[in-house]
């Protein structure tokens, strides 16, 4: 592992009911943080690729702990998406190398398959600030029952010398999917988009 | 769905885990763990004053069970915790008394599942809305005056408490703080006995 973790952490929710209906079995979905030193805190560096490692490490640990956190076979994953949150003394750019070039392909093996991109967010931001995760379909990206997102906070990071890189996973979509559009049960899944 | 009594009107679980590995000091050999456990429920009293508010209590003690159990799983057995603590914080339409029904059913609940731990749960309550926050505070589980185990950790969740609904929260520690250096009791010193020292 080339990142310096100094912490990790795994939310999972499960929704077990929604405007008093009873969601059987639940929608669950899991976020996982690594919470890592930013080797270019405070200067210009033109040569991000030590970030985009840390990215292809990070995509198979997090999107494992996601798994292992729900319990569930990697292929029976159905939706998927990552963020990343630069501390003050690093640049939002900082977040692209570690979520763009190499994450996916670790975290696609991690749940199997995922022929979809991988939906993405990022920002500058400090200790206790919000990070919207947002989520779709791992395999066709307009089923339109599994847009949704997953909110990640962490109160003591990330510091201005670190980056908290998230990866989210989860068995289902939303809790009371109606708005129509493709189905997951129609989706072929081949091409990533439907 | 969990198998709770019809009383308790369960929306969400959340489960946070936490694997802390240092905090710019020197890492330890093993990591600190902590994990904390939201349930999201109804409040059955939100939106008038009740005055006979215990009979709630009953229902809840299956609940707390639940969540002590996941706690245990989710740190890897329960000869493995070491801290403890638990905090409610309760939707706009209901009152700060609400919250206080949780102190038995949720403290007795690990309490009764690490064995017999001795020492008080540390605990806070709140009124908040959707998206505030709860600093749970956390203490040895069998001796409240070891220094080192006096930690905290912050829960909360986006969409909860709506005004009509309670978080309920328990949380669980593998140890103490991850650079504990400020003295006084250490864990290795204490008696157990009076769940003081």
């Amino acid at each position: 592992m080339t990142a310096q973790i100094r912490k990790l952490a795994v939310w999972v929710e499960e929704t077990h009911r929604e405007m008093g209906r009873e969601i059987a079995p639940p929608t669950r979905k899991a976020v996982a943080v690594a919470v890592i030193a930013n080797p270019f805190a405070g200067r210009y560096e033109e040569d991000l690729s030590p970030l985009t490692q840390t990215g292809a490490e990070l995509g198979g640990l997090l999107g494992e702990k996601c798994v292992a956190a729900l319990g569930i076979a990697p292929e029976a994953a159905e939706s998927y998406g990552k963020a990343a949150m630069v501390g003050e003394n690093g640049e939002l750019e900082h977040a692209a190398a570690i979520l763009h070039p190499k994450l996916g392909a670790p975290l696609r093996k991690a749940v199997e398959k995922g022929a979809a991109l991988v939906p993405s967010t990022k920002k500058m931001g400090g200790p206790g600030q919000d990070l919207d995760v947002p989520l779709g379909h791992k395999d066709a990206a307009y089923v339109r029952s599994h847009f949704d997102g997953v909110e990640v906070r962490m109160n003591d990071a990330p510091r201005a010398n670190e980056i908290l890189v998230a990866v989210a996973v989860t068995d289902s979509g939303r809790p009371l999917p109606r708005v129509g559009g493709l189905t997951a049960e129609d989706a072929e899944g081949t091409d990533g988009l439907r | 769905m969990p198998d709770l009594p019809p009383e308790i009107e369960l929306r969400k679980l959340v489960t946070v885990t936490e694997e802390i590995r240092h905090e710019g000091g020197p890492p330890p050999a093993h990591p600190l763990h902590r994990a904390a456990c939201l349930a999201v429920i109804a409040n059955p009293f939100a939106g008038g004053y009740v005055e006979d508010i215990q009979p709630f209590m009953e229902p809840l003690r299956a609940l707390g069970l639940l969540i002590a159990d996941r706690l245990i799983a989710a740190l890897g057995g329960a000869d493995r915790v070491e801290g403890y603590g638990k905090g409610a914080i309760v939707g706009s339409a209901g009152e700060v008394e609400h919250g206080a029904l949780w102190h038995v059913p949720g403290g007795y609940a690990m309490r009764d599942r690490l064995g017999g731990a001795k020492a008080i749960v540390p605990s806070t309550k709140k009124v908040g809305a959707p998206g505030t926050r709860l600093d749970v505070p956390i203490t040895h589980i069998n001796a409240s005056y070891v220094r080192g185990h006096f930690d905290a950790i912050e829960v909360g969740l986006n969409d909860a408490p709506r005004a009509t609904e309670m978080v309920l929260a328990l949380s669980m520690t593998t140890g103490g703080r991850i650079h504990d250096r400020v003295g006084g009791l250490k864990a290795s010193e204490i008696k157990g006995e009076d769940g003081l020292r």
